[in-house]
């Protein structure tokens, strides 16, 4: 068990300040890193994120964070991307043309589609509030960042595009949306993403916080 | 929320501005209720030029984990910026982008449309046409609030807010045929506001309009319904709303 130190990974993308104080909340130590340097030498990593999944793999690269994320994942660092932070954690994204990603979880990141399975259109951004339900690994949620989590509480998203997984044994919770499963929450080993925003979902989302600390 | 300074206020039409007390307060009030989002205006930013709201955020975000969109007075990229980084989620623009249509590219293509609410301030005018105002209600600007809304969603915003400026404050319902129309016509979710005053407007304007979301600013403040009001006139209408225990 590590201690309560978290790591935001700061690359000019996103409300850090709330994922922040979201963790603070929950007790946890919270750094942020802006340097390479920084990123190597956490105890646990959160990559957050909103905006274009292109804008966001640029920075990371840019900055030199990718690389350290990567060394950091492989070397068993707990991991948890939160929105377009979950999405780059996929092999790629088709949103304004193909741009690869972090390769951590495999799969790729598509356009929700605007039509809902029965025909009618659908709003795009899925923007609201939606209850977790078993993802295709049929995996049980406890000793995960699920544990304090039901099937009716809810969670916020706001997003246009979503991750298909590859390998059905990292989809741990899906949302509903117009009828489509979409993916809400991913892990591989050491490596958490969820589409929702946890620190935006009220208490629901503080106790999924309060789970990547305990568990991890 | 229109906040004035360092206070909560409520106008009547956009105008007739009445203190209530201190915003922070009432939002946590709001969140401890369950309330989904919340929406701070700073209804005197236009006529200064700037949005003064970004202290008030970052108290904000120390106890409220919900989404929070902020307007008024946002020109610039810079603006944007800055908001965001105090804490808010979502920044809601009016004038700025109507009198520069490529700053909603500019915020939408650096920050992405998730952040952006367009919001229309919608007026009847005398040719039966709902026409946009811009500076807090004050400039009439000729553009038709269907056209506008439809460019809108085209440039990229994610949301639109759409307030009757007829209703505003007056509880007489909302406006459903102005909430229709845009409603209908736009790919993006719509949030209504201007007029609620029983549980029932809110009730009727979901089930007759393709809206997505309802917000809410007299009723509450005047503490004439709470959330949970709101939420049980919902489940007895068949209306999905979050589950909060």
């Amino acid at each position: 068990m590590l201690k309560n130190n978290l790591t935001i990974i700061d690359y000019g993308i996103g409300n850090i300040m709330s994922v922040r104080r979201g963790f603070e909340y929950c007790g946890a130590n919270v750094f942020l890193a802006s340097t390479e340097d920084e990123i190597l030498s956490a105890d646990r990593l959160v990559l957050p994120g909103v905006g274009a999944f292109r804008n966001g793999m640029d920075a990371l690269i840019r900055l030199g964070f990718s690389d350290a994320i990567l060394a950091k994942a492989q070397s068993g660092t707990p991991i948890l991307g939160i929105c377009l932070g979950m999405q780059l954690l996929f092999s790629k994204s088709y949103e304004f043309g193909e741009t690869n990603g972090l390769g951590l979880i495999p799969g790729e990141v598509i356009g929700i589609s605007k039509s809902s399975i029965d025909g009618n259109s659908l709003k795009i951004p899925n923007i609201g509030w939606r209850n977790l339900r078993s993802g295709e690994s049929r995996r049980p949620w406890k000793n995960t960042l699920l544990e304090e989590i039901s099937t009716t509480d809810e969670m916020y998203f706001v997003h246009s595009f979503t991750a298909v997984c590859g390998d059905d044994s990292n989809s741990l919770a899906k949302s509903e949306y117009g009828g489509f499963d979409l993916t809400a929450v991913v892990q591989s080993g050491n490596v958490y993403g969820c589409q929702f925003h946890p620190e935006k979902s009220g208490d629901a989302g503080l106790r999924l916080l309060n789970s990547f600390i305990k568990t991890t | 929320m229109d906040i004035k300074g360092a206070n909560l206020i409520k106008s009547v039409r956009l105008e007739g501005l009445r203190i209530l007390g201190q915003p922070n307060e009432f939002a946590l009030d709001y969140y401890k209720q369950g309330i989904d989002e919340l929406i701070y205006m700073d209804c005197v930013a236009s006529l200064y030029g700037r949005n003064s709201l970004s202290g008030l955020v970052s108290t904000a975000i120390e106890n409220i984990f919900v989404p929070l969109t902020v307007g008024g007075g946002i020109r610039s990229i810079d603006d944007v910026f800055e908001l965001l980084r105090a804490g808010a989620d979502k920044v809601a623009v009016n004038t700025a982008v109507v009198n520069d249509p490529q700053l909603i590219t500019q915020i939408v293509n650096k920050f992405g449309s998730q952040c952006l609410v367009l919001s229309i301030d919608a007026k009847l005018n005398s040719k039966g046409k709902w026409e946009v105002l811009t500076e807090s209600g004050r400039e009439r600007t000729g553009l038709d609030a269907l056209d506008w809304a439809i460019k809108g969603a085209e440039l990229g915003v994610g949301e639109i807010l759409l307030t009757s400026v007829d209703r505003e404050g007056t509880r007489q319902g909302f406006d459903v045929e102005l909430v229709r129309l845009i409603s209908e016509s736009v790919s993006v979710p719509v949030i209504a506001s201007g007029g609620l005053r029983t549980a029932q407007d809110f009730v009727s304007v979901i089930k007759e309009t393709s809206v997505d979301a309802v917000a809410i600013a007299d009723a509450f403040h005047y503490r004439r319904l709470n959330v949970n009001d709101i939420r049980e006139a919902a489940k007895s209408h068949g209306i999905r709303v979050r589950h909060y225990a």
